[in-house]
């Protein structure tokens, strides 16, 4: 057996994230997934999303439906504001288990698949429990470790490089320091960390009559319980936007070792990642 | 590679599979899953957490929002039963509700029969409210009648009285006839009325006339309309499916204030 230190440097592994990081992650991401899934669940009950205290029937700003098309064919459609397109089979008509039918998303996008709202909001409110508590203890974790400080939170001469990092990014060069982000990763996780998912929750509580009479402000804030309910829904699909390019960004820079580092919390040093000036690279946690 | 290269490498792939394990059997699991009762009751202690936490922070009495008039809906969208089809109703309807009566009965010291001309002698809290469906749309309507607390102290509420339980006269599904219940906390709260008008008219019919309560800190549901009784008790389990209310026995949870 090979001693330690004539080991080649690129298999040395290097600490990439703590223990309570790796759980919250994986946690987060089944939590997040049942809590979308339910929420189009619950969102199907009623497909049009409007602004304001009231929905104004005629107006929703969104809405899922069916027509009957001239041919005498039934047609899916989805009207955003002034402009409508036909989503047949996907959105306001489409097929679960075989037989056509007149919803806002799909079967396979729903929890439970088939129009179920009691059930849904079961699951939706059970989770959301799992969701806010977990998300607390992160949030503590990161603060009392210094994870926030040292690798979410970006630091001045980051925000000044923000515009280079930019187009680094739109150029697909991304400067993947091992154990460390750069100041767009840190501006994207901080801002779902600290916007996107406490305002999920706070716009989600705001939709509750009794949060309604126990803080009316809150209701001020977001102008109305369907603005609420409108921004629930916008912030839940950037969140799902973040997700697919997260997802994209760990595909196009080492997966495999990023994926064993969200997992093992360890992964490999790779070649060439060590600093200009001899020193290895510290290890961020 | 070494022996403790394998061992990670074998322990990263058990990690990798059991985590897209846990998510397929999550995802394709759900739909079984809700089927199980089991995991309903689970799931359903969510909601018990729900009334616990939104108890504390809105105490008994903080009130709904009120709104100006100039935001009233210009219609009250009406939802489950609009024309009750039961014999009973299509009669005290044929008949303008003259011989309609509510009757109050159950844990009380004095049973009542209330007719429609007493309901709407006694002194009436009026209220411009928003209304919640639990499908996630709203209205805005003015809802004035007595609050049920006033009637509550006529007839005498006894001290082993639980809930409150509302007896409708519609049939959602032909069957079984619509009722609701709430506990003496909903029961009492100062905005829980017995609303004989809407927007300044009588109740119409798809609204729920002659009677409908309000309860305006829960979803649409709890706020039973077509009223004939109201009987306090002190445990639901006898009444219907036992879940206090038509939707309750249908999976729907018994506190609505999310």
């Amino acid at each position: 057996m090979r001693a330690a230190s004539t080991a080649p440097p690129s298999s040395r592994p290097v600490r990439r994230h703590a223990l309570p990081v790796r759980l919250w992650h994986w946690f987060n991401l089944w939590c997040l997934v049942v809590l979308l899934m339910s929420g189009l669940q619950i969102f199907n009950a009623h497909p049009a999303l409007y602004w304001g205290s009231v929905s104004n029937f005629d107006d929703p700003w969104l809405e899922m439906y069916a027509i009957r098309a001239s041919d005498g064919a039934i047609e899916g459609v989805t009207a955003l504001g002034p402009w409508q397109f036909e989503t047949t089979g996907v959105l306001g008509y489409s097929s679960i288990n075989g037989q056509q039918t007149v919803r806002g998303f799909p079967a396979w996008a729903t929890l439970p698949s088939h129009q179920f709202l009691s059930m849904g909001r079961l699951w939706h409110f059970f989770f959301g429990w799992l969701f806010a508590v977990s998300g607390a203890l992160f949030v503590l974790h990161a603060v009392i470790s210094g994870h926030l400080r040292r690798d979410l939170w970006p630091a001045g001469r980051e925000w000044r490089g923000l515009g280079r990092d930019m187009l680094n990014h739109l150029k697909f060069r991304f400067h993947d320091h091992a154990g460390k982000y750069n100041s767009l990763q840190k501006l994207s996780y901080a801002g779902v960390i600290f916007a996107a998912l406490p305002l999920m929750i706070v716009t989600g509580l705001c939709m509750s009559p009794t949060v309604n009479a126990a803080a009316p402000w809150l209701l001020d804030l977001f102008g109305g319980r369907q603005s609420a309910r409108s921004l629930h829904f916008i912030i839940a699909g950037s969140l799902v936007l973040f997700v697919i390019v997260h997802v994209l960004l760990v595909l196009l820079t080492h997966p495999l070792r990023q994926l064993r580092g969200m997992i093992t919390g360890r992964a490999p040093e790779r070649h060439g990642s060590r600093r200009t000036d001899g020193h290895p690279e510290v290890p961020h946690e | 590679m070494s022996d403790r290269d394998d061992r990670r490498l074998s322990r990263r792939m058990l990690l990798q599979r059991a985590a897209l394990g846990a998510a397929a059997v999550t995802l394709g699991g759900c739909d079984r899953l809700s089927q199980s009762e089991t995991m309903t009751r689970l799931l359903e202690s969510g909601q018990a957490l729900n009334m616990k936490t939104q108890r504390l922070l809105a105490g008994s009495d903080a009130l709904a929002p009120e709104y100006p008039a100039s935001m009233i809906s210009p219609v009250f969208r009406p939802n489950g039963s609009t024309n009750p089809q039961t014999g009973l109703y299509q009669r005290h309807l044929a008949s303008d509700f003259a011989d309609w009566r509510l009757d109050i009965d159950g844990l009380v010291a004095q049973p009542l029969s209330l007719s429609l001309t007493e309901l709407r002698s006694m002194p009436a809290r009026t209220q411009i409210t928003r209304h919640d469906c639990v499908e996630g749309w709203s209205v805005i309507g003015q809802w004035s009648g007595p609050v049920l607390e006033d009637v509550l102290q006529r007839a005498g509420v006894r001290p082993e009285a639980r809930y409150v339980v509302f007896h409708c006269m519609d049939q959602l599904n032909g069957r079984d006839f619509y009722y609701e219940s709430l506990d003496m906390v909903a029961a009492r709260h100062p905005q829980t009325i017995l609303a004989h008008s809407l927007n300044g008219e009588t109740v119409p019919v798809a609204n729920g006339a002659p009677l409908r309560l309000r309860v305006e800190r829960q979803l649409g549901y709890k706020m039973a309309k077509y009223l004939r009784g109201i009987t306090l008790v002190e445990h639901l389990d006898d009444i219907q499916g036992g879940r206090g209310g038509y939707w309750e026995d249908r999976g729907y949870t018994w506190y609505a204030g999310v």
